[in-house]
């Protein structure tokens, strides 16, 4: 047991250095190791969590309700169009009800013809394939009366949702990037759910108002011949809408329902300003049909208005004054060129495919973050110190054993963590210090198992001996029951509680590992050269 | 040099002998815990009730509680918590779920902004919706729950089904009394919460493990035994190890409560206590559980008759 082979030293020793390697570019800056740092090495620092360098996370929810009632009007939309296709078929009560949209077919010889027309609006989202059966959004439920009713297709929903999800995703990353936000991370969570963690960014509030946008943009056309007081009390033309404008004080506008135009048609837009009142403006390019689009409509309606409308509310509703027809335009609403850059911003990463709602969010100022590093390292530091002292205490020479094992241990919990990049966090921190204290137990274990078997009368080296072998059972045994907590933790765990658990998971293992080879081989050394006729224990 | 021993080598304490005042004290501090919880209840954060969060930091002076709990109750968000959190000028905002979906939920952070100005620094702010914090809650009670469950089936597996039961049944005595821990002193109870209870949850099962082993051992060795007999034997002989490490760890999660900071305190707070009961339980718990899950245990069919006598079987 006390025999070490030369490789088996090797081994150890090698781990360690390798540890201690791997360990100093956290010491370095980044400019050093770009710099100084052989590019062989590893030159990867230890990542800190939101909570240790500030930032921001934000859980977004799909709002699926929204969703569903946009594609369902839209459905009526193309129900009420094939309705109309020639020879047109007659029907009664066309609307949404709850989940579907529902319409009753007059004439009973029309009843297939009817239902052959609403087939073609299922939405085939993925055909049959070898094994697989197709999938369509909407699926179709024919009654003998002729009342027909489309409502989504559970797979297909979800199907829709993925997309919607993973669209949205991009979007946001579009719209992340271009803000500069450092090292975001965008993940889908859950079916319905997108999780975004900026660290060190400054401005939460900021970065929030530019992802939760769903920063759909169109043209409308203004009708001024219905006053918003009117339109206010209920009296709007069928297929006008009113809106609010988005300067303070703005009164709201009547616009057509259906938009002249939508953000899909633009293809680019920047930030610039007005020549001559220097205000910041957002210019934007149209694309090549757009601009026939636009064009067609500015040259038809002269003099009018025409609101740009961003999420329902208007940011400004210039005349027409001549018509546009080299595909592009301002934007001017009394921006500020924060605002300005913004909306550039949204305009270029376009529309998110759904409303986003916050589920959850969670910000840390950057002042915290380094009051909490302090905190952590101050903690760590004491109490590091204190174990290392009621060791030296309680085992003499046996306790430096102990507490180079410890270090060794923080060495390698380091040196795991920086090559998995974990995240470093506050209560990861606590998981290390709580490691600490607990790492010693393998030590403890062994040690009072060495000193029984010497009060039992063996000779130095046999209780040494028969200490490590029996000990090690109980040690593997406890650390399995203690690892199988930590693991169902970091399963469970978000945020924070995963960083703790990472660590604590962390810690086990490396303990288990300089108790079971580091310890050993420092013991045997010291027999070896010492031939002790009594452990000082 | 003399080393520092806390016990003597060859203690003889009679464990087993305290063991119907251990469980008539564990039983009646269980129940209290529950009793406490029902009436009480748990000052359950954010993570599990939705609602807004905020540490502020005031940037002249320390804060003027009354006047920020004042202003904030004028935005008729229901009800606001404002309290001092640590040092002078940093102030805790709690204010509850609002009614409404998510948005109503993000508006309250721009609102308690807008009052509150330039005046502070807002250093944290967390808002948990209603429909996550459900699911934290049901996940952190699946996350224990299954945890148990493994660990039980480990330690059927290495040992036998009676240790298996035992260590589960002082295991679930502290996960009770920590909660009871949380309801009496209303210690925040949030996620980190639930991390403190599984953390503790792995201390005291790996301390009665060492407790276990060395009975498995000793049952090994002396097959005939008096169980009570070998019970206290085998606590007796860890006894030194099970001290020293409660002492290391003590010592090193007493650093962090002190040292660590205010935003891991119910965490750490908890820890500590949980890692007190946790030892406790193991020798005043699990082992004297024994008894009652197999008389038989020690293969010593006259076990239950000489239980009590000390010494009556002497060690052979």
């Amino acid at each position: 047991m006390l025999y070490f082979s030369r490789w088996k030293v090797t081994a150890i020793l090698l781990t360690i250095f390798v540890a201690l390697v791997v360990l100093i570019p956290n010491y370095l800056s980044s400019d050093q190791i770009k710099s100084h740092w052989p590019s062989w090495l590893p030159g990867r620092q230890i990542v800190l969590g939101l909570d240790l360098q500030g930032g921001v996370y934000l859980l977004y929810q799909v709002d699926v309700t929204d969703y569903k009632q946009k594609r369902l009007k839209a459905l009526e939309g193309d129900i009420r169009q094939a309705m109309r296709d020639e020879p047109r078929l007659g029907y009664t009560g066309l609307g949404i009800q709850g989940d579907v949209v529902q319409l009753k077919i007059r004439d009973a010889d029309k009843f297939d013809e009817a239902g052959k027309r609403l087939h073609n609006l299922l939405n085939p989202l993925s055909t049959a394939t070898l094994g697989g059966t197709a999938v369509s959004e909407f699926q179709l439920d024919q009654g003998s009366d002729g009342l027909m009713r489309l409502g989504f297709s559970s797979a297909g929903l979800d199907k829709r949702l993925g997309t919607v999800v993973q669209q949205s995703i991009e979007v946001i990353r579009r719209r992340v990037d271009q803000m500069g936000a450092v090292e975001p991370s965008i993940q889908r969570q859950g079916s319905d759910r997108i999780l975004v963690e900026a660290p060190g960014e400054k401005d939460p509030a900021r970065l929030k108002n530019i992802i939760g946008r769903t920063a759909q943009m169109t043209f409308h056309l203004v009708d001024l011949n219905v006053s918003p007081d009117e339109a206010a009390k209920g009296n709007l033309p069928p297929g006008e809408i009113l809106l609010k404008q988005k300067e303070a004080g703005g009164i709201p506008m009547v616009v057509d329902e259906t938009p002249l135009m939508g953000g899909e048609d633009l293809t680019d837009a920047q930030t610039s300003f007005q020549s001559q009142t220097n205000e910041p403006v957002v210019s934007f390019r149209l694309s090549t049909s757009g601009a026939r689009k636009f064009a067609q409509v500015t040259t038809d309606n002269v003099g009018r208005l025409f609101a740009i409308v961003l999420d329902d509310e208007i940011i400004s509703a210039p005349r027409i004054n001549e018509p546009i027809t080299q595909g592009s335009g301002q934007i001017s609403g009394h921006f500020t060129v924060e605002t300005a850059n913004d909306l550039a911003v949204l305009l270029r990463a376009g529309a998110l495919p759904a409303k986003l709602s916050v589920a959850e969010e969670r910000t840390v100022g950057p002042g915290l973050g380094a009051d909490s590093i302090a905190a952590g390292e101050r903690a760590a530091m004491i109490g590091t110190v204190a174990v290392v002292i009621f060791m030296l205490a309680a085992y003499g020479l046996f306790g430096v054993f102990a507490n180079v094992a410890l270090l060794v241990n923080v060495i390698l919990i380091m040196a795991i963590i920086t090559i998995l990049q974990a995240t470093l966090t506050l209560p990861g921190i606590a998981g290390i210090v709580l490691t600490m204290g607990m790492a010693v137990d393998s030590n403890v274990l062994i040690y009072e198992r060495i000193r029984e078997e010497q009060r039992l009368g063996r000779s130095p080296i046999s209780a040494i001996d028969t200490g490590f072998r029996r000990a090690f059972g109980t040690i593997l045994d406890a650390n399995i029951t203690t690892l199988i907590a930590a693991i169902v933790l970091f399963q469970m765990g978000s945020g924070p509680v995963k960083g703790f658990a990472v660590t604590h998971v962390i810690g086990i293992v490396t303990t288990m590992f300089t108790a079971i080879t580091f310890t050993r081989l420092v013991v045997a050394t010291w027999v070896r050269y010492r031939r002790p006729s009594v452990v000082p224990l | 040099m003399r080393l520092l021993r806390l016990f003597p080598d060859d203690t003889k304490i009679p464990f087993m002998k305290w063991r119907k005042w251990s469980f008539l004290f564990s039983g009646i501090a269980s129940v209290l815990c529950f009793v406490v919880l029902y009436t009480h209840g748990m000052n359950t954060g954010i993570d599990f009730q939705g609602g807004t969060l905020m540490e502020v930091q005031t940037k002249s002076g320390p804060a003027d509680l009354e006047g920020i709990r004042n202003q904030l109750n004028g935005l008729g968000l229901g009800e606001v918590q404002v309290q001092s959190f640590g040092a002078d000028d940093d102030v805790l905002i709690r204010i509850a779920r609002q009614e409404g979906g998510d948005e109503a939920q993000t508006a309250v952070i721009s609102k308690v902004q807008a009052s509150l100005g330039d005046g502070v620094d807002y250093r944290r702010t967390e808002m948990v919706g209603p429909r996550v914090s459900g699911e934290l809650a049901e996940n952190g009670i699946l996350g224990i729950i299954s945890a148990l469950a493994l660990i039980m089936v480990y330690v059927w597996f290495r040992f036998e089904w009676q240790y298996s039961l035992g260590a589960v049944i002082a295991t679930l005595h502290d996960v009770v009394l920590t909660i009871g821990f949380f309801a009496i002193s209303q210690v925040e109870f949030n996620l980190s919460s639930i991390a403190a209870i599984l953390t503790i949850v792995g201390y005291s099962l790996n301390d009665t493990v060492v407790v276990y082993d060395r009975i498995r051992e000793m049952r090994r060795k002396y097959k005939r035994l008096n169980l009570v007999v070998l019970l206290d034997l085998a606590i007796n002989q860890t006894l030194t190890r099970t001290t020293n490490t409660a002492l290391t760890t003590l010592i090193a999660l007493a650093a962090l409560v002190i040292f660590g900071g205010e935003v891991i305190r119910s965490f750490t707070a908890s820890m500590l206590f949980g890692v007190l009961i946790g030892t406790y339980s193991s020798i005043f718990i699990a082992a004297p559980v024994l008894i009652f899950l197999d008389p038989q245990l020690a293969g010593d069919k006259s076990t239950k008759k000489v239980e009590d006598d000390e010494g009556a079987v002497e060690p052979a």
